[in-house]
């Protein structure tokens, strides 16, 4: 059996979701198109039945690409679970009757019961029922109240199948609501009215900026923290395994491989380049540390509502440069890791938005584990820097989004996007997400990392690595100030960005030049993950001229800096 | 009449009427934009950015293009 979870947005559902499901929760995308759908198991009756959380909706006639799937999925489900929210009744059935005239079973779970009763909004719900033809059952996802006699009664689900109009529909819910609902108004809370402060130019610039600055302390602070007291130590525990290793396999080829060269007779985590030393500590303790606490800070944020006021602060910018205001979200993502970030995309409706998107994500928006390795290699110098790296980083994505935005040919789509209110996150859905996204990172992270290490050593014992260098100097030495080993390098960023940045230090680079490989790393190419996700996403097309970009802009940029600096 | 990018922040209206044919109605009207609906305008962003309003409680963030066809009456 299959049951679909449909409803608007901001309805609680993935609350929902969580709480009907157990920690099976798979991922994927609707074949053939680029909404995803989360899947997970309930038992139930002694059986288990598969739920799929679509994307939410506002509506079944197709106005986005979510709404196709979302009337596609009515053709392979079951039973239709509609949740409403019951704060907001009236809006919220418009969904519930267009459901109504399908042919499929429809169960109604009247959510954020809890919140509607605070509010002085009172429900018939008996009446509701008979009125909808189908059970309607109270539930507040976040506590689990309800969830019980909802599942229990998903087998009285019933089908209807009336058609009406648009105007008919606003008339059968004018009279529906005037029978079942009564509101005793009140007054808005601190928390709305704190939330319109966010959206008002002269007061949300502010709280943005606050909000922003306090994240990244956060991630900094989370971070670094956790390499100090947790990574480090661990790594000072297996250092006497790795020596052991080290003297007992003496040296030679597979010392070089699996250990790595050892700097005045130690093993150096970050330059030895050995599989089991370089090739764990990099992702483990310099990256991993600041995924999680980006994607702690990210997902809170998320679930908290502060995005979509965000989206509508930075919409005038992001609209000049071609997408618009919910164009933050696949950005934010992106610091995290390109991959999720270019995934996202598609939150955005047309293709010259997701080119655009992609692009400037690609060019101009290093991940977490970049972040992190230029952090540890160029921080080390002091916050300046820091500041010129990311500050032309951030130069670009404007400069080439203004552009990109004059000479493409279309229009971008205006943002058109409902704010919830503020909440307190619900910590069972966020743990669950970051816990996907963290599992999402070690998969994709460390055999690419792995796989870095050894086709380093390869390219440097069969000498690959000075013929590429050779062949590109005049470009790497002339325009970019960089030795000519340093290509390596740039070979390398292909796989992972963070091993590449690692591979910087045994160098010994002056500031100037750590900025400008920094800054080139970033921008020239996408890894290899983010690659084939963007060759998915536009297409060989799009993705030939997402890459030119990039590599005329890394030279470009880099060669400014070298010329500056 | 006015329209929702004209009418001041912090002002009551009711939608009265809504240019640009029926797509933009069908975009509008399942999240309760619609004729006969009381509307708050909440916020404005300069440099014609978008435009919140307040409907039922429930705030929605829309392009200018979009509140420039949508027409009100200021109630309060």
């Amino acid at each position: 059996m299959k049951l679909l979870l449909i409803g608007n947005q901001n309805v609680g559902k993935s609350a929902l979701f969580s709480r009907l499901t157990g920690v099976n929760v798979t991922i994927s995308n609707y074949p053939g198109t680029t909404v995803e759908l989360k899947q997970g198991k309930l038992k139930f009756d002694k059986k288990t039945a598969e739920i799929v959380d679509i994307p939410g909706t506002y509506t079944l006639e197709s106005t986005s690409k979510a709404e196709d799937v979302a009337v596609e999925m009515l053709e392979k489900g079951d039973v239709v679970i509609n949740v409403v929210d019951a704060t907001n009744l009236e809006r919220n059935l418009y969904l519930t009757l267009q459901l109504l005239e399908r042919n499929i079973p429809v169960i109604v779970a009247l959510n954020l019961w809890d919140r509607a009763v605070r509010k002085g909004i009172r429900i018939k719900v008996k009446k509701l029922e008979r009125m909808l033809g189908v059970p309607v059952v109270p539930t507040v996802a976040v506590t689990g109240e309800g969830i019980k006699e909802l599942v229990s009664r998903i087998g009285d689900a019933k089908a209807h199948r009336q058609k009406r109009g648009e105007d008919e529909r606003w008339i059968e819910i004018g009279r529906i609501i005037k029978k079942t609902e009564k509101i005793v108004r009140r007054k808005e809370s601190l928390l709305e009215r704190l939330g319109d402060a966010s959206v008002r130019p002269l007061s949300g610039i502010p709280i943005a900026v606050a909000v922003v600055f306090v994240a990244f302390s956060m991630i900094r602070l989370i971070g670094e923290n956790l390499i100090a007291h947790v990574f480090d130590p661990l790594f000072n525990a297996y250092s006497p395994l790795a020596n052991g290793l080290s003297g007992l396999l003496g040296p030679g080829f597979i010392r070089d491989i699996l250990i790595g060269k050892l700097i005045g007779g130690e093993i150096d985590y970050v330059q030895s380049m050995g599989l089991l030393t370089t090739g764990f500590y990099v992702p483990i303790a310099m990256v991993l540390p600041y995924i999680f606490a980006f994607y702690l800070i990210l997902s809170f944020l998320e679930d908290s509502g502060y995005l979509p006021r965000l989206a509508t602060l930075m919409d005038n910018l992001m609209h000049r440069m071609g997408m618009h205001g919910l164009s933050v979200v696949p950005m934010l993502l992106s610091l995290g890791c390109n991959v999720p970030g270019a995934l996202a995309t598609r939150i955005l409706e047309t293709r010259r938005q997701r080119f655009i998107a992609a692009t400037l994500m690609a060019v101009s928006v290093p991940c977490m584990a970049q972040i992190a390795m230029v952090i540890g290699l160029v921080g080390s110098y002091g916050p300046e820097g820091l500041g010129i790296v990311f500050g032309s980083l951030f130069v670009v994505w404007v400069v080439l989004g203004l552009v990109l935005n004059k000479f493409m040919k279309g229009e971008s789509p205006e943002i058109f996007i409902e704010i919830p209110p503020y909440q307190i996150p619900y910590w069972n859905s966020l743990l669950k997400k970051l816990w996907m996204r963290m599992k999402g990172f070690l998969r994709e992270a460390i055999p690419y990392v792995l796989l870095g290490v050894l086709i380093i050593n390869i390219l440097y014992a069969s000498g690959i690595i000075s013929l590429i260098g050779e062949a590109t100097a005049p470009l790497v030495v002339n325009v970019l100030s960089l030795p000519k080993e340093a290509v390596g390098a740039l070979v390398i960023g292909f796989l992972r960005k963070d091993v590449a940045i690692g591979m910087l230090l045994p160098f010994g680079l002056s500031l100037k030049q750590l900025i400008i490989a920094s800054v080139v790393l970033t921008m020239y190419f996408p890894c290899v993950a983010t690659f084939m996700v963007l060759f998915r996403e536009l297409g060989i097309k799009d993705l030939a001229k997402s890459a030119g970009i990039m590599i005329f802009m890394a030279f470009l940029v880099g060669g400014i800096l070298n010329l500056i600096l | 009449m006015m329209s929702l990018a004209e009418m001041k922040v912090g002002k009551k209206a009711e939608i009265k009427a809504m240019g640009g044919g029926m797509s933009l109605q069908r975009r509008l009207s399942p999240l309760n934009i619609r004729i006969g609906k009381r509307i708050r305008k909440i916020a404005s962003q300069p440099l014609r950015g978008p435009v919140v309003i307040e409907v039922d409680g429930r705030r929605i963030t829309l392009g200018r293009g979009m509140a420039m066809k949508v027409m009100v009456e200021v109630i309060e």
